[in-house]
């Protein structure tokens, strides 16, 4: 066989079995690929589907009258004496001012006015009156608002009650998709970007039209501050303790493996451990993004240690023995030389561990962030100290939403999963930017 | 040589160990100041793990151990009052790979400078960096682009640019592990003039495979086999007249 001469223009049985093994190989890494984009694009799919409308919202412009009999009978024009009258008492004011715009269009409808006045949010009374209390003068005049229309009518625009689903609906009938579709030709009735769900708090369960994001992504931006002040200096510091100098014993192995094992440890655990420490013993507030940044801090620590110690890890000796034989200290060589050059994989390994956390629901909702907020935060009060008011995060709030019944909340829960895929991808984008800038520099 | 030689470095009695490997057995030697020795001998027999023990590099290999004494100017740089960082900066170290900082041509050789206070003002740090450049023959092909990245110098200007960078700082005594083993000859003998010259005002200590590089740069030869120093002398002497057979047959290439 060997003395068997071969042409190289012939492949032989070996190459042949090669190449086909390589072919192989080559398709299945191939479909691996294919198959994770087919699911990535699958749920991008179905959360853009459901979720992007939240993006959008119906208003009804109509002129509200403020008259002086109904709101403000004493005639001082003091804030604190018209708060008596509630939002039910600005109610009313609404429905007149629908039905005025209803006539004037020249529409004709033989719904009752309880019924019609069903077109326009709970919501609206509330912010009618804030602004009247904000603006006593207005009474006795009128004002135009752009006041959000009820769940129904809002689903209706986006496709999602349709007259059929109305007619089996105790909360609207096909009669109001009617009107609502006569005042949309008319005008009156308009869709457009909605930026209060991004900046609106959360709202009650019958009004899924008024609910927005400005909470949680708040308080997911308060906890994300918390850990990266907390987590970046502590866990460089230890990985550069483990890594340059602690002395390679029992002890620094047991901590190596405790340390990959903390990384693998549930995220709930590290909920049981906050709502142990840091509420019942340390007594912070509940709820608050101080704890919920000190429990993320604590899930987070292990991510960026070992990725620091792994990029340090791979800084050259050399490096650090040039640094040392020109009579720097241990610590110069680390800060000057090696330090900079793990620099990026460190970066990378933060924005890794931040995203993650930025992510994470089940520790929070140990620590009670699942709590409905219907106010923004204070920033610092002595009451309740900095961080320290209740408030929600971005995964919480889609926990939150998908619990709830009103099907308008399913737009809203994947509206908020979009809001946080942006803010993942916005994350991970600065990591390669600032990677990519750091490596160019040699 | 003469014996009114001043004496730089003295070692006595110096053995290495890692973990078990006894490296470096019973070493006695004395190295003369403004000369270039050099120590010689197959690959593996210690030449530099006693290098490093020169500047106490080998104290960052967790399991190297020295015992014995090393002094220099009269002064047991092992005795516990030494601070390894403060005797680096007096004992210079050229590595076998050319190791330049991912920094500026610049940076690498103000470095050492740098941390150790040597200049007071931005001019009087130029001057220190054209002058290490100029003594390490390498000013002229680097003096227009100072800014430019270490890194992305050829080879043997990389292992100038170590050795400016560890002129700059002004030692004693200068350590060179294979410096021109990474060198095509005209580098090489650059390197080998550079090391002549350095010779005025340093103890030059250098390791090298070649016969002829130790024959051509060196006063003084050492002879390392097995981690012991077998042979220690006049380099002329050594290489027309060793004393011992094992040298003899190393220097004409029978072991190795
Ligand atoms: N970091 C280390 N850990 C363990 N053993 C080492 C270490 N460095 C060197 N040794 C051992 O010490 C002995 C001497 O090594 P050394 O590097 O000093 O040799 P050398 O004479 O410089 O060889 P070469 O000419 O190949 O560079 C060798 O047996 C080597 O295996
Ligand atoms: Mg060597």
């Amino acid at each position: 066989m060997s003395a068997m001469k071969h042409s190289l223009l012939t492949l032989d049985a070996r190459t042949k079995k090669r190449n086909a093994a390589e072919k192989r190989f080559k398709a299945c890494g191939l479909s691996a690929i294919v198959v994770a984009m087919l699911a990535l694009v699958v749920l991008l799919v179905s959360v853009f589907g459901s979720g992007a409308s939240a993006f959008r919202q119906t208003y009804i412009a109509i002129e509200v009258p403020f008259p002086e009999a109904k709101l403000d009978q004493s005639g001082v024009r003091d804030p604190d004496v018209m708060s008596q009258v509630t939002t039910l008492g600005y109610e009313p004011l609404l429905v007149d001012g629908l039905l005025a715009a209803i006539d004037a269009a020249g529409i004709a409808t033989e719904m009752s006015d309880k019924d019609i006045g069903a077109l326009i949010s709970k919501e609206a009374p509330a912010t009618v009156r804030n602004f009247v209390l904000a603006n006593p003068d207005v009474i006795g005049s009128s004002a135009t608002f752009d006041l959000l229309a009820s769940g129904r009518i809002d689903g209706f625009f986006k496709g999602r009650v349709t007259m059929e689903s109305a007619a089996l609906d105790g909360n609207t009938s096909p009669e109001a998709l009617q009107l609502a579709q006569d005042l949309r030709d008319a005008g009156i009735i308009q869709t457009r970007f909605n930026w209060n769900f991004l900046i609106a708090p959360d709202a009650s369960d019958q009004r899924p039209e008024a609910a927005g994001l400005g909470v949680a992504i708040l308080g997911s931006l308060y906890m994300m501050i918390v850990v990266l002040v907390l987590a970046l200096p502590i866990g460089v510091a230890a990985s550069i303790y483990l890594e340059e100098f602690a002395p390679k014993t029992w002890w620094t192995d047991v901590i190596e493996v405790n340390i990959s094992n903390l990384a693998a440890v549930p995220s709930i655990v590290y909920g049981i451990l906050g709502l142990a420490i840091f509420i019942n013993f340390m007594e912070f507030n509940q709820s608050s993004p101080l704890v919920g940044g000190l429990v993320l801090t604590l899930m987070t620590l292990p991510t960026i240690i070992i990725s620091t110690r792994a990029s340090l890890k791979s800084v050259p000796p050399s490096i650090r023995d040039a640094a040392l034989g020109v009579g720097a200290s241990k610590m110069q060589s680390v800060l000057h030389h090696a330090l900079p050059l793990a620099a990026p994989g460190i970066l990378t390994g933060t924005i890794i561990g931040l995203a993650q956390a930025l992510g994470e629901t089940a520790p929070l909702l140990l620590i009670g962030m699942v709590a409905f907020v219907r106010e923004y935060p204070a920033a610092y009060t002595p009451d309740a100290g900095l961080f320290g008011e209740a408030s929600t995060a971005l995964p919480v709030q889609v926990f939150n939403w998908t619990q709830r019944a009103d099907p308008g909340f399913v737009e809203r829960a994947s509206g908020a999963i979009i809001t946080l895929l942006v803010f993942l991808l916005i994350m991970n984008t600065i990591a390669i930017v600032l990677r990519r800038k750091f490596e160019r520099r040699w | 040589m003469s014996t009114e030689d001043t004496i730089k470095i003295s070692a006595k009695n110096v053995q290495v160990h890692y973990d078990d490997t006894h490296a470096i057995k019973d070493v006695n030697v004395e190295i003369a100041d403004k000369a270039v020795t050099a120590f010689i001998g197959p690959s593996g027999c210690g030449k530099s793990t006693f290098l490093r023990c020169i500047n106490r590099m080998n104290d960052t290999i967790d399991i190297c151990r020295v015992t014995g004494e090393i002094l220099i100017d009269g002064e047991d740089i092992y005795d516990k009052r030494v601070d390894p960082v403060q005797l680096r900066a007096k004992v210079g170290m050229v590595f076998q790979k050319p190791n330049p900082f991912p920094k500026s041509i610049y940076d690498n050789v103000a470095y050492g400078p740098r941390i150790h206070g040597l200049a007071n003002s931005k001019s009087e740090l130029d001057d220190i960096v054209e002058n290490a450049l100029r003594r390490s023959a390498i000013w002229d092909e680097v003096k227009d682009r100072l800014q430019a990245p270490g890194t992305g110098l050829s080879g043997g200007q990389q292992q100038r640019l170590c050795i400016a960078r560890a002129v700059a700082t002004e030692p004693q005594v200068l350590l060179m592990d294979e410096p021109c083993s990474s060198l095509d000859p005209i580098a090489t003998v650059q390197v080998e003039e550079l090391i002549d010259d350095l010779r005025k005002s340093y103890c030059v200590v250098i390791v090298t495979h070649s016969m002829h590089q130790a024959a051509r740069v060196s006063q003084k030869t050492a002879f390392f086999h097995l981690g012991n120093l077998v042979e220690f002398g006049d380099t002329d002497k050594i290489f027309t007249n060793p004393e011992d057979p094992r040298t003899e047959s190393y220097i004409s290439g029978r072991i190795g």
